[in-house]
């Protein structure tokens, strides 16, 4: 890292400072944690009794936890005392008042990933009348999604109006003391997103946070709940190929998924978070825990993602593999340039019978960038049958990045099979030449040649999902050659 | 067209190409013939741009145009187009996302439109007929799995849809069964044309059987020592490298095949 402890708890400080003297009414707390802030935060959501609770038997018990050094990333340590853990969202006088504030780098991306004009002002976070879109859009998705019995709102909101689910199923499969970031989370979390799938119900369109527009600034401590009653499909997407405008630098997410008997979750994600600039200053800082069970028999959840942005990112969705038959997917590319950090993979724990696993991930590392691939392939006693296949390919561009792979498997059960492959390529001179020679522009190359190694995992995305997906890529790439 | 004034190029210090003085007219086929290790693939890569080789001293131009000011892919735009030896794969990226992709930067430079996807593929199947190639190699990945054969079919196949006012083929017929070597020269043979030239690099002269040249040069140590028409071919076919006081470490060129 370029910058140091110092710069970063400043920057970090900056941030904060800046909402507080902006900012008469106090809607950003002042930095530190305590309980009080705790219960300050659940007092300003209107939180029942119970959920204050939860959030803080979590702090004491994150008070009590280390935060982890074992991956293969290296930031400065960040003091938690020194950031305000509830920012509400700004007010229209404090947001750019058109895209002529806005940072033009950021419309220069928006414009190379053919984001629609309408579109860029949202995601730059201007001051638009938001009344249109929320009723033109909540027309669309509302109705269906109501005639199916599909609940799909905000965690707030949720907390509120369905609290028996919220009660079963929150912290179910994360549990507060899960991990350090988790912890942070489960204390803190400021909204993010519910969804409720009723029994034998085919969700009747791809779910996707962009739907719900006025709950996009949720803040850095997202919470995501997804359920999925018996015999349920749901496929949600989260994130979006266009950069978002973010001030938060520090991420500590949570996503939970629980699937019973039949159901299916696929979960795909596209993060495209500000890494940074070329001399590797700035950039989000993103440590998620996401992790979904599959409870029932011939339950499956498949996690698709796509992770070009922030400065440090640390991620691994997980199955845990409870049901007979259950099944878990993790197919991932994750691409890093100039000074990016990712250590991201998976875990599939196998505990079932004849449950299975199968595990595609592509890393691109580029610049000096290091690229880390890290999974667990865990079979319980009571995992009879069981089998796992892993294929991890990580492509190099240029010789100053890294790629790194650390495979840990653990077997307790004889009768499981596992199958691990691995392979390390370099986007070599000869195919760039080939390219050029037939007038290919050497981005172009790249971007083609990248595409075609993330083949695997782009089809486990939604078809135009895809398509952005490979733009996405191009525009990450950039400078990386030449 | 091709014009090439005392070319000297190295490789890592070591120079490979000591003077080539070369002259090619549009509508022309030269034959470049000479042992291994001659610089024939040097020239080869020289002319298409490969920054692996250093251009130490001479000219090369296309149309009068400075070649040695323009990058690969710029070259590539002016018409040059050069067959590998050994295409190299891609895995993942189909053979028809490439080809259009080539096709389209070609039409841009020209300021034509770009080809959407459905009629290129019609383009590409009528070509892919020309040399034997079943359309289904258009969905593998470029040069994935390919044998030896087809690949050299599908680099025929590049030159075809490309379109280029100078194609420089590389050793094309190494590794070709007589079966493969007809189609291929069939498919070069429908390259020619009146305002396109092309350079054919070789060791042997049974390719020349099947793709008549109007002149002939024999390359060695790095320098052109002797030029000639259709006959010198067969007379090197005959007589061997040797009387023309050139060492060639292989067996005479007509024993291979």
């Amino acid at each position: 890292m370029a910058t140091t402890d110092k710069e970063v708890n400043e920057l970090i400080k900056r941030e904060y400072e800046h909402g507080f003297v902006t900012d008469i009414e106090a809607d950003t707390f002042e930095p530190g944690l305590n309980e009080d802030v705790i219960a300050r935060l659940s007092a300003i959501k209107k939180e029942p009794e119970w959920m204050l609770e939860w959030r803080l038997k979590a702090y004491r018990r994150w008070l009590e936890m280390d935060e982890p050094d074992w991956a293969h990333v290296g930031y400065p340590k960040i003091d938690y005392n020194s950031i305000s853990h509830y920012s509400a969202p700004k007010r229209k006088e404090d947001m750019p008042q058109s895209l002529d504030e806005v940072d033009p780098e950021l419309l220069k991306t928006y414009e190379k990933l053919g984001i629609p004009l309408h579109e860029r002002e949202k995601l730059a976070g201007v001051a638009v009348d938001a009344v249109f879109d929320s009723v033109s859009v909540a027309t669309t998705f509302k109705e269906p999604l109501a005639k199916a019995g599909v609940i799909f709102c905000s965690i707030s909101e949720a907390i509120q109006d369905y609290p028996e689910l919220v009660k079963k199923y929150l912290g179910s499969v994360v549990p507060a003391g899960d991990n350090f970031f988790a912890g942070l989370n489960s204390a803190v979390f400021s909204d993010g997103t519910f969804v409720y799938v009723p029994k034998g119900v085919r969700c009747p369109m791809e779910l996707s946070t962009y739907f719900r527009i006025n709950a996009a600034n949720t803040g850095q401590f997202e919470r995501t709940l997804i359920i999925a009653e018996d015999s349920s499909y749901v496929s949600y997407l989260e994130g979006c190929t266009a950069p978002m405008r973010d001030e938060n630098q520090l991420h500590a997410a949570v996503v939970e998924l629980v699937a019973l008997d039949d159901a299916q979750i696929k979960y795909s994600t596209v993060q495209n978070w500000y890494p940074g600039d070329e001399n590797g200053k700035g950039g989000i800082f993103n440590f998620v825990t996401k992790r979904g069970a599959a409870i029932g028999k011939n339950s499956k959840i498949s996690w698709t993602q796509v992770e070009t942005g922030s400065a440090v990112t640390w991620k691994y969705p997980s199955c845990v593999l409870r049901g007979d038959n259950s099944v878990g997917e993790f197919y991932s590319v994750a691409l890093t340039n100039n000074f990016q950090q990712a250590d991201t993979g998976t875990k599939m724990i196998h505990l079932g019978k004849n449950t299975s696993s199968t595990i595609i991930s592509k890393g691109i590392s580029a610049g000096k960038s290091s690229n880390a691939y890290r999974g667990l392939v865990k079979f319980g006693p009571g995992a009879e049958g069981a089998r796992n296949y892993t294929q991890c390919d990580s492509l190099l561009i240029g010789d100053r990045c890294g790629a790194h792979t650390f495979p840990y498997i653990e077997s307790k059960n004889k009768s499981a099979i596992v199958e691990h492959e691995a392979t390390t390529s370099k986007v070599s001179d000869e195919q760039m030449f080939l390219c050029r020679q037939r007038g290919i522009d050497p981005e172009q190359a790249v971007s083609m040649i990248v595409n075609g190694f993330c083949k695997e995992v782009f089809k486990e995305l939604p078809m135009e999902f895809a398509v952005e997906a490979g733009k996405l890529l191009e525009v990450s790439l950039e400078g990386s050659v030449g | 067209m091709l014009s090439i004034k005392n070319l000297h190029a190295s490789v890592e210090g070591e120079e490979i190409l000591k003077g080539i003085n070369l002259e090619i007219k549009a509508g022309e086929v030269h034959a470049i013939m000479g042992p291994n290790g001659s610089g024939k693939s040097t020239l080869s890569q020289v002319l298409a741009g490969n920054e692996t080789f250093e251009v130490t001293q001479g000219e090369i131009s296309l149309n009068g145009e400075n070649l040695l000011d323009l990058e690969t892919e710029e070259r590539a735009r002016e018409g040059i187009f050069l067959a590998f030896q050994y295409p190299v794969e891609i895995p993942g990226v189909s053979n028809l996302q490439f080809l259009r992709t080539a096709v389209n930067a070609m039409r841009t430079h020209r300021g034509e439109t770009e080809m959407n996807a459905a009629e290129f593929m019609k383009l590409a199947k009528e070509v892919s007929k020309q040399v034997d190639l079943d359309p289904a190699f258009l969905k593998r990945g470029v040069n994935e799995g390919f044998s030896g054969g087809e690949k050299k079919r599908n680099e025929i196949l590049q030159a075809l849809l490309l379109q280029p006012k100078l194609a420089i083929l590389d050793e094309t017929d190494s590794g070709l069964d007589i079966d493969a070597l007809q189609v291929v020269s069939k498919g070069v043979n429908a390259l020619r044309a009146e305002d396109r030239a092309i350079l054919m690099v070789t060791h042997y002269q049974r390719l020349l059987n099947h793709i008549v040249p109007d002149h002939v040069h024999v390359l060695a140590g790095g320098r052109i020592v002797k030029s000639g028409g259709r006959e010198l071919a067969l007379e090197l076919e005959e007589r061997g490298y040797g009387w023309l006081g050139v060492k060639d470490e292989e067996a005479t060129p007509s024993a291979a095949s």
